[in-house]
């Protein structure tokens, strides 16, 4: 089956510091994949290249078959690539209905209309709300993004991503910094996500990934050290020693 | 205020503005240049606030525009036998987008202070140019005999100027319309989002450099067309319209009534040139003393300036969105 999101030698290095070495990467269509690794394994700074933030140093990136290598973040979001961050990058000042109607706004192509009001944009507020609803927000549509709780703000992320109904989605550490008793509440949003998304999940929380993972890829000082499923990963030996030892000691 | 979740109808606050300026027109008749005057910076201020309230771009060189709009008018009237107002006035709007696009293009790439050091860059070298080209600008001594005719061959510009007043009124409410249409549309609540988190518009797709592109040309038009307004009520233009000061002066002005919220750009103005005029003929030397006081007042004590400051004490003015409305 062809990959829907797939590296090839991907590099990137900062002066003498390598943070991706030769990244040979495969998401096939509907995946659950998990990207871990220790601190400073270079995942962020994978996300990053897969989205077009940052240009890497060698190598090709192909969504959906087409290589995007050089192609603007803008233009990779509109051909199915969305992602949420790792720190929470929310319009914090706005209501949470305004936070994903913009997002769906650029996927309908009306935001750049300059004439009638958005508020009159009916069709972008209905689809808002029912996407709140499915992630259980619809009560907070009118409160503003500042003034809700955390493990909230972080729905919000993943309710923006899927507004743009990706056929990609890159989710960097969804649970990061929500207590563990709300970790729940966004692990079972993530179970009901359109089975036809494929999904990349960065995270550090390993009953979160184990859970929702039905193959990893282990990233260590920017090389792959091995990719397999949960019960293969939970089993090498040498993931334990660079990762899963690492944690134990800590 | 605007975005989504706002009613975008008019409310009735909204038309205090241009009811003042009527009963201006009537109660002060003596007073109707520094009037017109007044109605051409909030035009001004409201093409800074579309960029700087909104859309969040950081500006010293604002200046470039309006004076650039400003000689446009004055070249045409002085120097050739265009002289119909409105004429003018789109040439000097054409002038100004022109001059918004090519340099928004080049230094809408960068941010912060490196874009705050381009902007007041552009207006220093035009204030250069338009001091050495003595033959089209009047160089220090300014351009004069700038000939405006009839507008629309009807009105003439009389010496009391009734007919200037109106002409300057007429065209801030086109500007405070399309503002207004502008920051309420999907464009606008989308540049709300680029002030707020440019990071996340770019990761939602959007193309965030050419959409400030756009609305820096638009404000850069607006602009313009105040400059040029500035020209032929005046019937002169000179350098002081160009370089750091006025941009600082506009900058001020819009402090002072209150960035991104539409009608700090209407008191802003009101409030500085009232006050200069006043404090200019009482204390000829001294004047921007008063005004730096009260800036340093707003900036302590009313960080939204002084229309922040009516919506603490007069709360019904302020704009009831339908998020607002529905949390409560």
């Amino acid at each position: 089956m062809a990959a829907v999101l797939e590296t090839r030698k991907l590099c990137k290095s900062f002066g003498a510091l390598t943070v991706a070495d030769n990244i040979d990467f495969r998401l096939e269509p509907g995946a659950r994949h998990a990207l871990i690794g220790p601190n400073g394994a270079g995942k962020t700074t994978f996300v990053n290249m897969l989205m077009g933030v940052l240009a890497p140093s060698s190598g090709q990136i192909l969504l959906g078959g087409e290589e995007v290598t050089r192609v603007p973040q803008s233009a990779r979001v509109r051909r199915g690539l969305g992602r949420t961050f790792q720190v929470t990058t929310l319009f914090r000042s706005l209501p949470v209905l305004d936070n994903v109607a913009l997002g769906i706004a650029e996927r309908e192509g009306t935001a750049t209309r300059m004439w009638k009001p958005a508020s009159r944009h009916q069709e972008i507020k209905d689809e808002s709300m029912q996407l709140l609803a499915a992630l259980g927000l619809a009560d907070d549509a009118a409160t503003r993004v500042a003034d809700l709780a955390y493990g909230k703000q972080r729905l919000v992320e993943i309710a923006i991503a899927l507004g743009l109904k990706p056929k990609v989605l890159l989710l960097d550490e969804p649970a990061a910094g929500v207590p563990s008793h709300e970790t729940d509440k966004i692990l079972s949003n993530l179970e009901r996500l359109p089975p036809d998304i494929a999904i990349l999940i960065i995270e550090h929380d390993m009953e979160l990934v184990f859970r929702f993972a039905r193959r990893i890829t282990v990233l260590v000082q920017g090389v792959v050290l091995t990719e397999g499923t949960p019960e293969e990963i939970a089993r090498d030996v040498r993931v334990h020693q660079v990762y899963l030892g690492e944690q134990a000691h800590a | 205020m605007s975005g989504y979740s706002a009613d975008p109808r008019i409310r009735w606050t909204e038309w205090l503005p241009w009811v003042a300026a009527i009963a201006f027109f009537f109660l002060l008749p003596g007073y109707l240049s520094l009037g017109a005057r007044i109605l051409i910076f909030i035009l001004f201020a409201l093409s800074l606030d579309l960029i700087l309230g909104y859309a969040g771009i950081v500006t010293l060189g604002h200046s470039a525009f309006f004076g650039l709009g400003a000689y446009t008018a004055g070249a045409l009237g002085a120097h050739t036998g265009i002289t119909d107002p409105l004429l003018q006035l789109a040439a000097a709007a054409a002038m100004s987008a022109l001059l918004g696009l090519a340099t928004g293009a080049v230094i809408l790439r960068t941010r912060a202070l490196t874009l705050l050091m381009l902007t007041l860059a552009i207006t220093a070298i035009l204030l250069e140019i338009a001091n050495k080209w003595t033959s089209l600008t009047g160089g220090a001594d300014g351009l004069s005999g700038v000939k405006v005719a009839e507008v629309l061959g009807l009105f003439r510009f009389d010496l009391y100027g009734k007919t200037a007043f109106f002409y300057c009124l007429a065209m801030l409410f086109i500007g405070w319309w399309l503002v207004r249409r502008i920051i309420y549309s999907p464009y606008g609540a989308m540049l709300t989002g680029i002030r707020e988190n440019a990071a996340r518009m770019h990761a939602v797709g959007a193309p965030v450099y050419w959409r400030l592109v756009l609305i820096y040309t638009i404000s850069a038009t607006m602009a313009g067309v105040a400059g040029a307004l500035l020209t032929q009520v005046n019937q002169f233009v000179g350098l002081n319209v160009l370089g750091l000061e006025p941009s600082g002066d506009i900058l001020v002005m819009l402090i002072l009534g209150g960035v991104g919220r539409l009608y700090g750009a209407f008191i802003g103005p009101v409030v500085y040139l009232i006050a200069q005029d006043y404090l200019a003929k009482q204390y000829p030397e001294y004047w921007y003393f008063g005004i730096g006081v009260l800036l340093i007042i707003v900036v302590l004590f009313a960080r939204g300036g002084i229309l922040g400051l009516l919506d603490k004490w007069l709360p019904f003015l302020k704009p009831a969105s339908s998020a607002r409305a529905s949390a409560r």
